[in-house]
Protein backbone atom coordinates (compact mmCIF):
# COMPACT_ATOMS: atom_id res chain seq x y z
CA UNK A 1 0.00 0.00 0.00
CA UNK A 2 2.78 2.66 1.22
CA UNK A 3 4.85 1.88 -2.13
CA UNK A 4 1.76 2.92 -4.16
CA UNK A 5 2.45 6.53 -5.74
CA UNK A 6 -0.86 6.46 -7.07
CA UNK A 7 -3.77 4.28 -6.87
CA UNK A 8 -7.31 5.47 -8.51
CA UNK A 9 -10.15 3.43 -8.83
CA UNK A 10 -13.12 3.93 -10.36
CA UNK A 11 -12.24 7.62 -11.62
CA UNK A 12 -15.11 9.54 -13.08
CA UNK A 13 -15.37 13.00 -14.88
CA UNK A 14 -17.86 13.82 -17.31
CA UNK A 15 -18.15 17.69 -18.53
CA UNK A 16 -22.28 18.10 -18.86
CA UNK A 17 -23.13 15.34 -21.25
CA UNK A 18 -20.08 14.42 -22.30
CA UNK A 19 -18.10 11.41 -20.39
CA UNK A 20 -14.77 11.91 -20.48
CA UNK A 21 -13.20 9.29 -18.12
CA UNK A 22 -15.74 7.16 -17.79
CA UNK A 23 -14.28 4.63 -14.30
CA UNK A 24 -10.30 4.04 -15.15
CA UNK A 25 -8.64 2.45 -12.53
CA UNK A 26 -4.77 2.91 -11.87
CA UNK A 27 -2.17 1.92 -9.95
CA UNK A 28 1.33 3.48 -9.81
CA UNK A 29 4.13 2.42 -7.67
CA UNK A 30 6.39 4.46 -6.15
CA UNK A 31 9.99 5.63 -8.16
CA UNK A 32 8.78 4.21 -12.07
CA UNK A 33 7.89 6.45 -14.71
CA UNK A 34 4.20 6.07 -15.55
CA UNK A 35 3.27 6.74 -18.99
CA UNK A 36 -1.05 7.29 -20.30
CA UNK A 37 -0.91 7.15 -23.75
CA UNK A 38 -4.01 8.17 -26.09
CA UNK A 39 -5.33 10.09 -28.96
CA UNK A 40 -6.00 13.96 -28.74
CA UNK A 41 -9.20 14.14 -26.47
CA UNK A 42 -9.06 10.66 -25.11
CA UNK A 43 -9.03 12.52 -21.38
CA UNK A 44 -5.19 12.48 -20.24
CA UNK A 45 -5.08 16.19 -19.73
CA UNK A 46 -8.47 15.80 -17.36
CA UNK A 47 -6.54 12.48 -15.82
CA UNK A 48 -3.72 14.77 -15.49
CA UNK A 49 -6.08 17.64 -13.87
CA UNK A 50 -7.62 15.86 -11.41
CA UNK A 51 -4.89 13.65 -9.91
CA UNK A 52 -3.12 16.93 -9.56
CA UNK A 53 -6.07 18.39 -7.42
CA UNK A 54 -7.09 21.41 -10.13
CA UNK A 55 -10.41 20.21 -10.72
CA UNK A 56 -12.41 17.42 -9.26
CA UNK A 57 -13.74 14.47 -10.24
CA UNK A 58 -17.24 13.51 -10.61
CA UNK A 59 -16.74 10.05 -9.00
CA UNK A 60 -13.95 7.78 -7.86
CA UNK A 61 -11.62 7.07 -4.71
CA UNK A 62 -7.82 8.50 -5.36
CA UNK A 63 -4.77 8.32 -3.52
CA UNK A 64 -1.75 10.42 -4.20
CA UNK A 65 1.11 9.97 -2.37
CA UNK A 66 -0.69 7.90 0.18
CA UNK A 67 -2.98 11.11 0.83
CA UNK A 68 -6.90 11.22 -0.09
CA UNK A 69 -7.39 13.51 -3.15
CA UNK A 70 -10.01 15.71 -1.69
CA UNK A 71 -10.32 15.19 1.64
CA UNK A 72 -6.55 16.09 2.20
CA UNK A 73 -6.16 18.23 -1.02
CA UNK A 74 -3.06 20.29 0.66
CA UNK A 75 -1.16 17.36 1.72
CA UNK A 76 -1.48 16.21 -1.98
CA UNK A 77 -0.27 19.10 -3.53
CA UNK A 78 2.75 19.12 -1.16
CA UNK A 79 4.31 16.21 -2.71
CA UNK A 80 3.33 17.03 -6.07
CA UNK A 81 4.90 18.87 -9.33
CA UNK A 82 2.96 19.73 -12.04
CA UNK A 83 4.89 20.33 -15.20
CA UNK A 84 1.11 20.97 -17.75
CA UNK A 85 0.50 20.91 -21.65
CA UNK A 86 0.52 24.94 -21.53
CA UNK A 87 3.71 26.60 -19.99
CA UNK A 88 3.34 27.18 -16.57
CA UNK A 89 6.00 29.86 -16.43
CA UNK A 90 5.51 33.73 -15.55
CA UNK A 91 6.41 35.54 -18.49
CA UNK A 92 6.90 39.13 -17.25
CA UNK A 93 9.30 37.89 -14.89
CA UNK A 94 12.90 36.46 -15.51
CA UNK A 95 14.16 33.15 -15.34
CA UNK A 96 15.83 33.07 -11.67
CA UNK A 97 12.76 35.23 -11.27
CA UNK A 98 10.17 32.84 -11.38
CA UNK A 99 12.11 29.70 -9.65
CA UNK A 100 12.82 32.34 -6.42
CA UNK A 101 9.18 32.82 -6.70
CA UNK A 102 8.59 29.05 -6.52
CA UNK A 103 11.14 28.72 -3.57
CA UNK A 104 9.16 31.41 -1.70
CA UNK A 105 5.93 29.86 -1.77
CA UNK A 106 7.70 26.53 -0.72
CA UNK A 107 9.34 28.50 2.13
CA UNK A 108 12.83 27.85 1.28
CA UNK A 109 14.04 31.59 3.04
CA UNK A 110 15.90 33.94 0.96
CA UNK A 111 19.48 32.42 1.21
CA UNK A 112 17.91 28.91 0.79
CA UNK A 113 16.09 30.39 -2.55
CA UNK A 114 18.82 31.95 -4.33
CA UNK A 115 20.49 28.70 -3.85
CA UNK A 116 18.13 26.18 -4.97
CA UNK A 117 17.26 28.88 -7.88
CA UNK A 118 21.18 29.15 -9.08
CA UNK A 119 21.31 25.09 -8.65
CA UNK A 120 18.55 24.33 -10.88
CA UNK A 121 19.41 27.59 -13.00
CA UNK A 122 23.01 25.22 -13.78
CA UNK A 123 21.29 22.14 -13.64
CA UNK A 124 18.76 22.95 -16.86
CA UNK A 125 21.44 24.83 -18.51
CA UNK A 126 19.81 28.59 -17.67
CA UNK A 127 22.17 30.47 -15.95
CA UNK A 128 23.27 32.64 -19.27
CA UNK A 129 19.56 33.23 -19.65
CA UNK A 130 18.83 33.51 -15.94
CA UNK A 131 18.14 37.52 -16.19
CA UNK A 132 16.23 37.44 -19.30
CA UNK A 133 12.36 37.78 -19.21
CA UNK A 134 10.65 34.12 -19.66
CA UNK A 135 9.02 35.31 -22.47
CA UNK A 136 11.63 36.20 -24.26
CA UNK A 137 12.67 32.29 -23.76
CA UNK A 138 12.71 29.93 -26.59
CA UNK A 139 10.45 26.80 -26.31
CA UNK A 140 12.74 24.22 -25.16
CA UNK A 141 14.04 26.90 -22.66
CA UNK A 142 10.79 27.75 -21.75
CA UNK A 143 9.50 23.61 -21.05
CA UNK A 144 13.29 23.67 -18.98
CA UNK A 145 12.32 26.09 -16.73
CA UNK A 146 8.87 25.00 -16.49
CA UNK A 147 10.45 22.07 -15.29
CA UNK A 148 12.86 23.35 -13.23
CA UNK A 149 10.29 25.35 -11.00
CA UNK A 150 8.41 22.60 -10.44
CA UNK A 151 11.51 20.77 -8.66
CA UNK A 152 12.03 23.90 -6.42
CA UNK A 153 10.03 21.97 -4.09
CA UNK A 154 11.24 18.81 -4.43
CA UNK A 155 8.36 16.89 -5.20
CA UNK A 156 7.79 13.15 -4.80
CA UNK A 157 5.13 12.77 -7.62
CA UNK A 158 5.57 14.66 -10.86
CA UNK A 159 3.11 15.07 -13.57
CA UNK A 160 4.38 15.99 -17.02
CA UNK A 161 1.65 16.34 -19.99
CA UNK A 162 2.71 15.94 -22.93
CA UNK A 163 6.52 17.80 -21.98
CA UNK A 164 7.54 17.26 -25.20
CA UNK A 165 4.77 18.16 -27.18
CA UNK A 166 6.61 20.65 -29.83
CA UNK A 167 10.01 20.98 -28.96
CA UNK A 168 12.29 19.92 -31.91
CA UNK A 169 14.59 16.50 -31.49
CA UNK A 170 17.04 17.77 -29.90
CA UNK A 171 15.10 19.69 -27.20
CA UNK A 172 12.86 16.39 -26.69
CA UNK A 173 16.43 14.30 -25.94
CA UNK A 174 17.46 17.14 -23.29
CA UNK A 175 13.86 16.47 -22.21
CA UNK A 176 13.96 12.52 -21.76
CA UNK A 177 17.36 12.89 -20.13
CA UNK A 178 16.83 15.10 -17.51
CA UNK A 179 13.42 12.96 -16.58
CA UNK A 180 15.60 9.77 -16.78
CA UNK A 181 17.89 11.72 -14.66
CA UNK A 182 14.95 12.56 -12.25
CA UNK A 183 14.00 8.85 -11.53
CA UNK A 184 17.35 7.69 -10.91
CA UNK A 185 19.01 10.25 -9.03
CA UNK A 186 15.65 11.12 -6.57
CA UNK A 187 13.53 8.13 -7.18
CA UNK A 188 10.34 10.15 -7.85
CA UNK A 189 7.39 9.18 -9.49
CA UNK A 190 6.91 10.37 -12.66
CA UNK A 191 3.52 10.55 -14.64
CA UNK A 192 3.73 11.48 -18.45
CA UNK A 193 1.18 12.03 -20.75
CA UNK A 194 2.12 11.63 -24.63
CA UNK A 195 0.99 11.45 -27.91
CA UNK A 196 4.62 10.33 -28.85
CA UNK A 197 4.81 6.86 -28.69
CA UNK A 198 8.54 6.56 -28.59
CA UNK A 199 8.65 8.92 -25.74
CA UNK A 200 6.55 6.50 -23.93
CA UNK A 201 8.67 3.45 -25.15
CA UNK A 202 12.32 5.43 -24.06
CA UNK A 203 10.59 6.16 -20.44
CA UNK A 204 7.88 4.45 -19.09
CA UNK A 205 7.79 1.33 -16.99
CA UNK A 206 4.22 0.93 -17.33
CA UNK A 207 2.26 2.40 -20.24
CA UNK A 208 -1.57 2.77 -20.20
CA UNK A 209 -3.23 3.68 -23.35
CA UNK A 210 -6.65 5.70 -23.04
CA UNK A 211 -9.11 5.72 -25.43
CA UNK A 212 -12.62 7.25 -25.06
CA UNK A 213 -12.25 7.27 -20.87
CA UNK A 214 -11.31 4.07 -20.48
CA UNK A 215 -7.95 2.20 -20.20
CA UNK A 216 -7.77 -0.15 -23.10
CA UNK A 217 -4.74 -1.81 -22.63
CA UNK A 218 -2.07 -1.42 -19.58
CA UNK A 219 1.32 -3.30 -19.13
CA UNK A 220 5.05 -2.76 -20.17
CA UNK A 221 6.26 -1.68 -23.90
CA UNK A 222 7.06 -5.45 -24.33
CA UNK A 223 3.65 -6.18 -23.26
CA UNK A 224 1.74 -4.12 -25.31
CA UNK A 225 3.60 -4.58 -28.76
CA UNK A 226 3.14 -8.43 -27.78
CA UNK A 227 -0.88 -7.76 -28.11
CA UNK A 228 -0.51 -7.00 -31.48
CA UNK A 229 0.66 -8.82 -34.65
CA UNK A 230 4.59 -9.35 -34.91
CA UNK A 231 6.67 -7.82 -37.30
CA UNK A 232 6.39 -8.43 -41.15
CA UNK A 233 8.92 -7.98 -44.26
CA UNK A 234 6.69 -5.83 -46.61
CA UNK A 235 7.84 -7.00 -50.73
CA UNK A 236 6.90 -4.89 -53.52
CA UNK A 237 7.89 -6.76 -56.66
CA UNK A 238 9.46 -6.35 -60.05
CA UNK A 239 6.43 -8.34 -62.04
CA UNK A 240 3.06 -9.77 -61.20
CA UNK A 241 4.99 -13.13 -62.29
CA UNK A 242 7.12 -13.10 -59.12
CA UNK A 243 3.81 -11.83 -57.28
CA UNK A 244 1.84 -14.35 -58.03
CA UNK A 245 5.02 -16.89 -57.99
CA UNK A 246 5.79 -15.38 -54.18
CA UNK A 247 1.96 -15.37 -52.69
CA UNK A 248 1.82 -19.29 -53.95
CA UNK A 249 4.82 -20.17 -52.01
CA UNK A 250 5.00 -17.77 -48.82
CA UNK A 251 2.74 -17.39 -46.27
CA UNK A 252 1.23 -13.49 -46.23
CA UNK A 253 -0.10 -12.20 -44.19
CA UNK A 254 -1.36 -8.98 -46.32
CA UNK A 255 -1.33 -8.98 -50.29
CA UNK A 256 -1.93 -6.43 -52.61
CA UNK A 257 -2.28 -7.07 -56.41
CA UNK A 258 -2.38 -3.42 -57.48
CA UNK A 259 1.04 -2.23 -56.51
CA UNK A 260 2.74 -6.01 -56.11
CA UNK A 261 2.99 -6.08 -52.32
CA UNK A 262 3.31 -8.84 -49.85
CA UNK A 263 3.59 -8.76 -46.40
CA UNK A 264 5.07 -12.11 -44.47
CA UNK A 265 5.38 -12.18 -41.07
CA UNK A 266 8.95 -11.87 -39.71
CA UNK A 267 10.78 -11.85 -36.75
CA UNK A 268 13.02 -9.17 -38.35
CA UNK A 269 15.66 -11.56 -37.62
CA UNK A 270 19.16 -11.59 -40.16
CA UNK A 271 18.92 -15.62 -40.07
CA UNK A 272 15.32 -15.48 -41.42
CA UNK A 273 15.48 -12.34 -44.15
CA UNK A 274 18.13 -14.44 -45.64
CA UNK A 275 16.40 -17.10 -45.72
CA UNK A 276 13.97 -15.23 -47.35
CA UNK A 277 16.34 -13.75 -49.79
CA UNK A 278 18.21 -16.70 -50.55
CA UNK A 279 14.41 -18.54 -51.68
CA UNK A 280 13.74 -15.74 -53.75
CA UNK A 281 16.99 -15.71 -55.42
CA UNK A 282 16.37 -19.65 -56.15
CA UNK A 283 13.28 -18.82 -57.45
CA UNK A 284 14.29 -15.70 -59.51
CA UNK A 285 12.04 -13.49 -58.30
CA UNK A 286 13.21 -9.71 -58.69
CA UNK A 287 11.84 -7.73 -55.80
CA UNK A 288 12.25 -3.82 -56.54
CA UNK A 289 11.90 -2.88 -52.33
CA UNK A 290 12.20 -4.66 -49.06
CA UNK A 291 11.33 -3.41 -46.11
CA UNK A 292 11.54 -4.86 -42.61
CA UNK A 293 8.87 -3.89 -39.96
CA UNK A 294 9.11 -4.57 -36.53
CA UNK A 295 6.45 -3.97 -34.34
CA UNK A 296 6.47 -0.72 -32.20
CA UNK A 297 3.45 1.05 -29.87
CA UNK A 298 2.34 2.59 -33.12
CA UNK A 299 0.97 -0.57 -33.94
CA UNK A 300 -0.25 -1.33 -29.95
CA UNK A 301 -2.10 2.45 -30.31
CA UNK A 302 -3.35 2.18 -33.63
CA UNK A 303 -4.99 -1.35 -33.19
CA UNK A 304 -6.31 -0.68 -29.87
CA UNK A 305 -7.59 2.74 -30.94
CA UNK A 306 -9.05 1.29 -34.23
CA UNK A 307 -10.97 -1.60 -32.04
CA UNK A 308 -13.06 0.72 -30.30
CA UNK A 309 -13.46 2.63 -33.61
CA UNK A 310 -14.77 -0.01 -34.94
CA UNK A 311 -16.93 -0.70 -31.66
CA UNK A 312 -19.26 2.09 -31.59
CA UNK B 1 1.26 32.47 8.66
CA UNK B 2 1.89 30.71 5.86
CA UNK B 3 -1.69 32.85 4.35
CA UNK B 4 0.44 36.61 5.01
CA UNK B 5 3.69 35.68 3.13
CA UNK B 6 2.16 34.06 0.62
CA UNK B 7 -0.03 36.75 -0.12
CA UNK B 8 3.09 38.78 0.38
CA UNK B 9 4.36 36.61 -2.28
CA UNK B 10 2.21 37.43 -4.68
CA UNK B 11 2.10 40.91 -3.67
CA UNK B 12 5.97 41.07 -5.02
CA UNK B 13 4.72 38.98 -8.22
CA UNK B 14 2.30 41.97 -9.35
CA UNK B 15 4.02 44.83 -8.39
CA UNK B 16 7.03 43.18 -10.44
CA UNK B 17 3.97 43.30 -13.37
CA UNK B 18 3.54 46.60 -12.44
CA UNK B 19 7.02 47.90 -12.77
CA UNK B 20 7.91 45.98 -16.23
CA UNK B 21 4.57 46.95 -17.88
CA UNK B 22 3.86 50.25 -16.63
CA UNK B 23 1.63 50.94 -19.36
CA UNK B 24 -1.05 49.72 -17.49
CA UNK B 25 -0.82 52.12 -14.78
CA UNK B 26 -0.66 55.13 -16.80
CA UNK B 27 -3.91 54.17 -18.73
CA UNK B 28 -5.45 54.53 -15.15
CA UNK B 29 -4.52 57.65 -14.93
CA UNK B 30 -4.45 59.08 -18.27
CA UNK B 31 -8.62 59.23 -18.55
CA UNK B 32 -9.27 61.25 -15.17
CA UNK B 33 -6.07 63.49 -15.99
CA UNK B 34 -8.63 64.07 -19.49
CA UNK B 35 -11.40 64.87 -18.30
CA UNK B 36 -9.96 67.10 -15.52
CA UNK B 37 -8.16 69.21 -18.06
CA UNK B 38 -11.37 69.06 -20.17
CA UNK B 39 -13.69 69.72 -17.53
CA UNK B 40 -11.73 72.85 -15.88
CA UNK B 41 -10.11 73.93 -19.18
CA UNK B 42 -13.50 73.92 -21.65
CA UNK B 43 -16.21 73.66 -19.22
CA UNK B 44 -14.96 75.31 -16.24
CA UNK B 45 -15.75 78.65 -16.09
CA UNK B 46 -19.64 77.92 -17.23
CA UNK B 47 -20.21 75.41 -14.87
CA UNK B 48 -17.97 77.12 -11.71
CA UNK B 49 -20.14 80.04 -12.71
CA UNK B 50 -23.69 77.37 -11.94
CA UNK B 51 -22.06 76.75 -8.84
CA UNK B 52 -23.34 80.30 -7.62
CA UNK B 53 -21.70 82.71 -5.29
CA UNK B 54 -19.72 84.65 -8.56
CA UNK B 55 -17.43 81.12 -8.99
CA UNK B 56 -15.20 80.75 -11.77
CA UNK B 57 -12.83 78.13 -13.11
CA UNK B 58 -10.83 77.88 -9.89
CA UNK B 59 -14.03 77.25 -8.15
CA UNK B 60 -14.46 74.57 -10.11
CA UNK B 61 -11.27 72.99 -9.73
CA UNK B 62 -12.11 72.34 -6.33
CA UNK B 63 -15.53 71.33 -6.51
CA UNK B 64 -14.23 68.50 -9.51
CA UNK B 65 -10.98 67.40 -7.92
CA UNK B 66 -12.94 65.17 -5.74
CA UNK B 67 -14.67 63.92 -8.58
CA UNK B 68 -11.75 63.30 -10.27
CA UNK B 69 -10.17 61.30 -7.47
CA UNK B 70 -13.04 58.92 -7.43
CA UNK B 71 -12.86 58.51 -11.45
CA UNK B 72 -9.13 57.87 -10.85
CA UNK B 73 -10.42 54.87 -7.93
CA UNK B 74 -13.06 53.65 -10.74
CA UNK B 75 -10.83 53.63 -13.71
CA UNK B 76 -8.07 51.41 -11.73
CA UNK B 77 -10.73 48.95 -10.65
CA UNK B 78 -11.48 48.44 -14.68
CA UNK B 79 -7.68 48.03 -15.03
CA UNK B 80 -7.74 45.43 -11.70
CA UNK B 81 -10.87 43.51 -13.47
CA UNK B 82 -8.68 43.25 -16.52
CA UNK B 83 -5.49 42.39 -14.48
CA UNK B 84 -7.10 39.09 -12.79
CA UNK B 85 -9.00 38.20 -16.33
CA UNK B 86 -5.54 37.99 -17.87
CA UNK B 87 -3.85 36.53 -14.67
CA UNK B 88 -6.00 33.70 -14.90
CA UNK B 89 -5.72 32.98 -18.68
CA UNK B 90 -1.60 31.97 -17.80
CA UNK B 91 -0.75 29.01 -16.92
CA UNK B 92 1.00 30.19 -14.00
CA UNK B 93 -1.91 30.08 -12.15
CA UNK B 94 -2.71 26.85 -12.92
CA UNK B 95 0.60 26.00 -11.11
CA UNK B 96 -0.29 27.79 -8.18
CA UNK B 97 -3.37 25.87 -7.83
CA UNK B 98 -1.70 22.40 -7.66
CA UNK B 99 0.68 23.83 -5.03
CA UNK B 100 0.44 23.53 -0.88
CA UNK B 101 -0.47 27.14 -0.76
CA UNK B 102 -3.20 29.52 0.97
CA UNK B 103 -5.69 29.52 -1.43
CA UNK B 104 -6.73 32.90 -0.80
CA UNK B 105 -3.27 34.45 -1.71
CA UNK B 106 -3.48 34.85 -5.59
CA UNK B 107 -6.53 37.07 -5.36
CA UNK B 108 -4.85 38.86 -1.90
CA UNK B 109 -1.65 39.66 -4.04
CA UNK B 110 -3.62 41.13 -6.53
CA UNK B 111 -5.92 42.82 -4.86
CA UNK B 112 -2.86 44.48 -2.22
CA UNK B 113 -1.19 45.27 -5.74
CA UNK B 114 -3.76 46.62 -7.35
CA UNK B 115 -4.26 48.80 -4.04
CA UNK B 116 -0.85 50.56 -4.40
CA UNK B 117 -1.56 51.27 -8.41
CA UNK B 118 -4.69 52.99 -7.45
CA UNK B 119 -3.36 55.02 -4.79
CA UNK B 120 -0.51 55.98 -6.63
CA UNK B 121 -2.54 57.06 -9.36
CA UNK B 122 -4.69 59.11 -6.96
CA UNK B 123 -1.31 60.37 -5.78
CA UNK B 124 -0.68 61.38 -9.44
CA UNK B 125 -4.32 62.77 -10.04
CA UNK B 126 -3.98 65.09 -6.98
CA UNK B 127 -0.72 66.64 -7.58
CA UNK B 128 -1.55 67.56 -10.86
CA UNK B 129 -4.57 69.21 -9.71
CA UNK B 130 -2.42 71.10 -7.11
CA UNK B 131 -0.19 71.99 -10.31
CA UNK B 132 -3.58 73.61 -12.14
CA UNK B 133 -4.04 75.43 -8.73
CA UNK B 134 -6.42 73.15 -6.46
CA UNK B 135 -5.58 74.17 -2.73
CA UNK B 136 -7.41 72.28 -0.01
CA UNK B 137 -8.76 74.72 2.95
CA UNK B 138 -7.95 71.72 5.96
CA UNK B 139 -5.15 69.99 7.57
CA UNK B 140 -3.05 67.25 7.89
CA UNK B 141 -5.55 65.18 10.34
CA UNK B 142 -8.20 65.61 7.67
CA UNK B 143 -6.02 64.52 4.94
CA UNK B 144 -5.28 61.30 6.82
CA UNK B 145 -9.02 60.79 7.40
CA UNK B 146 -9.45 61.52 3.58
CA UNK B 147 -7.12 58.87 3.01
CA UNK B 148 -7.74 56.56 5.56
CA UNK B 149 -11.90 56.42 3.81
CA UNK B 150 -10.51 56.71 0.54
CA UNK B 151 -8.43 53.71 1.21
CA UNK B 152 -10.91 51.57 2.57
CA UNK B 153 -13.35 52.62 -0.44
CA UNK B 154 -10.27 51.36 -3.07
CA UNK B 155 -10.30 47.93 -1.09
CA UNK B 156 -13.89 47.31 -1.42
CA UNK B 157 -14.02 48.29 -5.33
CA UNK B 158 -10.52 46.23 -5.97
CA UNK B 159 -12.27 43.08 -4.35
CA UNK B 160 -15.13 43.35 -6.56
CA UNK B 161 -13.31 44.25 -9.43
CA UNK B 162 -11.13 41.16 -8.69
CA UNK B 163 -14.24 39.01 -8.74
CA UNK B 164 -15.27 40.54 -12.14
CA UNK B 165 -11.81 39.22 -13.42
CA UNK B 166 -12.62 36.28 -11.84
CA UNK B 167 -16.03 36.17 -13.28
CA UNK B 168 -15.46 36.67 -16.78
CA UNK B 169 -14.91 33.94 -19.26
CA UNK B 170 -12.63 36.15 -21.07
CA UNK B 171 -10.20 39.02 -21.09
CA UNK B 172 -12.49 40.87 -23.50
CA UNK B 173 -15.87 40.66 -21.86
CA UNK B 174 -13.51 41.51 -18.51
CA UNK B 175 -12.40 44.45 -20.36
CA UNK B 176 -16.37 45.38 -20.83
CA UNK B 177 -17.93 44.69 -17.37
CA UNK B 178 -16.80 47.27 -15.05
CA UNK B 179 -17.20 50.05 -17.24
CA UNK B 180 -20.07 51.55 -16.10
CA UNK B 181 -18.22 51.78 -13.15
CA UNK B 182 -16.17 55.23 -14.65
CA UNK B 183 -19.45 56.71 -15.51
CA UNK B 184 -20.92 56.51 -11.86
CA UNK B 185 -18.84 60.16 -10.86
CA UNK B 186 -20.49 61.31 -13.41
CA UNK B 187 -23.75 60.17 -12.25
CA UNK B 188 -23.06 61.35 -8.94
CA UNK B 189 -21.84 64.84 -7.41
CA UNK B 190 -18.86 64.27 -9.10
CA UNK B 191 -19.16 67.10 -11.77
CA UNK B 192 -22.20 69.00 -10.96
CA UNK B 193 -24.04 68.88 -7.62
CA UNK B 194 -26.95 66.32 -7.89
CA UNK B 195 -29.69 69.14 -6.93
CA UNK B 196 -29.15 70.36 -10.56
CA UNK B 197 -30.39 66.80 -11.75
CA UNK B 198 -33.74 65.66 -12.61
CA UNK B 199 -35.82 63.61 -10.74
CA UNK B 200 -35.44 60.29 -10.79
CA UNK B 201 -31.43 60.81 -11.82
CA UNK B 202 -30.89 62.75 -8.97
CA UNK B 203 -32.32 60.01 -6.57
CA UNK B 204 -30.00 57.80 -8.24
CA UNK B 205 -27.13 59.98 -7.92
CA UNK B 206 -27.79 60.67 -4.22
CA UNK B 207 -28.28 57.17 -3.42
CA UNK B 208 -25.15 55.63 -5.29
CA UNK B 209 -21.72 54.74 -3.14
CA UNK B 210 -19.55 57.15 -5.17
CA UNK B 211 -21.80 60.36 -4.29
CA UNK B 212 -21.01 60.06 -0.44
CA UNK B 213 -17.38 59.31 -1.21
CA UNK B 214 -17.08 62.37 -2.90
CA UNK B 215 -18.95 64.55 -0.57
CA UNK B 216 -17.37 63.26 2.42
CA UNK B 217 -13.43 64.46 0.42
CA UNK B 218 -14.78 67.53 -0.51
CA UNK B 219 -15.25 68.15 3.18
CA UNK B 220 -12.12 66.87 4.61
CA UNK B 221 -10.41 68.68 1.76
CA UNK B 222 -12.22 71.88 1.50
CA UNK B 223 -14.55 72.43 4.29
CA UNK B 224 -17.92 71.49 3.47
CA UNK B 225 -19.96 70.37 5.35
CA UNK B 226 -19.72 66.53 6.34
CA UNK B 227 -23.28 65.62 7.38
CA UNK B 228 -23.35 61.78 7.09
CA UNK B 229 -21.45 61.66 4.17
CA UNK B 230 -18.50 59.70 6.29
CA UNK B 231 -21.02 57.14 7.71
CA UNK B 232 -22.64 56.46 4.60
CA UNK B 233 -18.90 56.14 2.59
CA UNK B 234 -17.97 53.97 5.20
CA UNK B 235 -21.13 51.57 5.07
CA UNK B 236 -21.04 51.37 1.31
CA UNK B 237 -17.42 50.40 1.31
CA UNK B 238 -17.50 47.63 4.17
CA UNK B 239 -20.75 46.68 2.11
CA UNK B 240 -18.60 46.19 -1.37
CA UNK B 241 -15.36 44.74 -0.25
CA UNK B 242 -17.43 41.91 2.02
CA UNK B 243 -19.30 40.73 -1.10
CA UNK B 244 -16.35 41.17 -3.40
CA UNK B 245 -13.92 39.60 -1.20
CA UNK B 246 -17.01 36.87 -0.84
CA UNK B 247 -17.44 36.60 -4.32
CA UNK B 248 -14.10 36.52 -5.03
CA UNK B 249 -13.07 33.45 -3.12
CA UNK B 250 -15.68 31.40 -4.19
CA UNK B 251 -14.91 31.79 -7.90
CA UNK B 252 -11.52 31.17 -7.23
CA UNK B 253 -12.43 28.15 -5.48
CA UNK B 254 -14.24 26.42 -8.34
CA UNK B 255 -12.74 24.55 -10.62
CA UNK B 256 -10.82 26.65 -13.21
CA UNK B 257 -13.07 26.84 -16.85
CA UNK B 258 -9.83 27.00 -18.86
Amino acid sequence: MTDLAISATGLRKAYGEHLVLDGVDLDIAAGTVFSLLGPNGAGKTTMVKILSTLISADGGDVRVAGHHLTRDAQAVRAAIGVTGQYSAVDGLLTGEENLRLMADLHHLGRSGGRGRARELLEQFDLTEAARKPAATYSGGMRRRLDLAMTLVGDPRIIFLDEPTTGLDPRSRRTMWQIIRGLVADHGVTIFLTTQYLEEADQLADRIAVLNQGSLVAQGSAEELKRLVPGGHVSLRFADPRGFVAAAQALRSTYSDEETLTLHVPSDGGVRSLRALLDWLDSASITVDELTVHTPDLDDVFLALTQEREAAR
Amino acid sequence: MNALSDSATMLRRNLRHMLRYPTLTLMIIGMPIVFLLLFVYVFGGTLGAGLGQAGGRADYLAYVTPGIILMTVASAATATTVTVATDMTEGIVARFRTMAISRASVPTGHVLGSMIQTLLGVAVVTGIAVLLGFRSTTGPVQWLAALGILALFVLGLTWLSAALGLVSPTVEIASNIPMPLMLLPLFGSGFVPTASMPGPLRWFAEHQPFTPLIETLRSLLLGTPLGNHATASICWSIGIALVGYLWARKLYSRDPAR
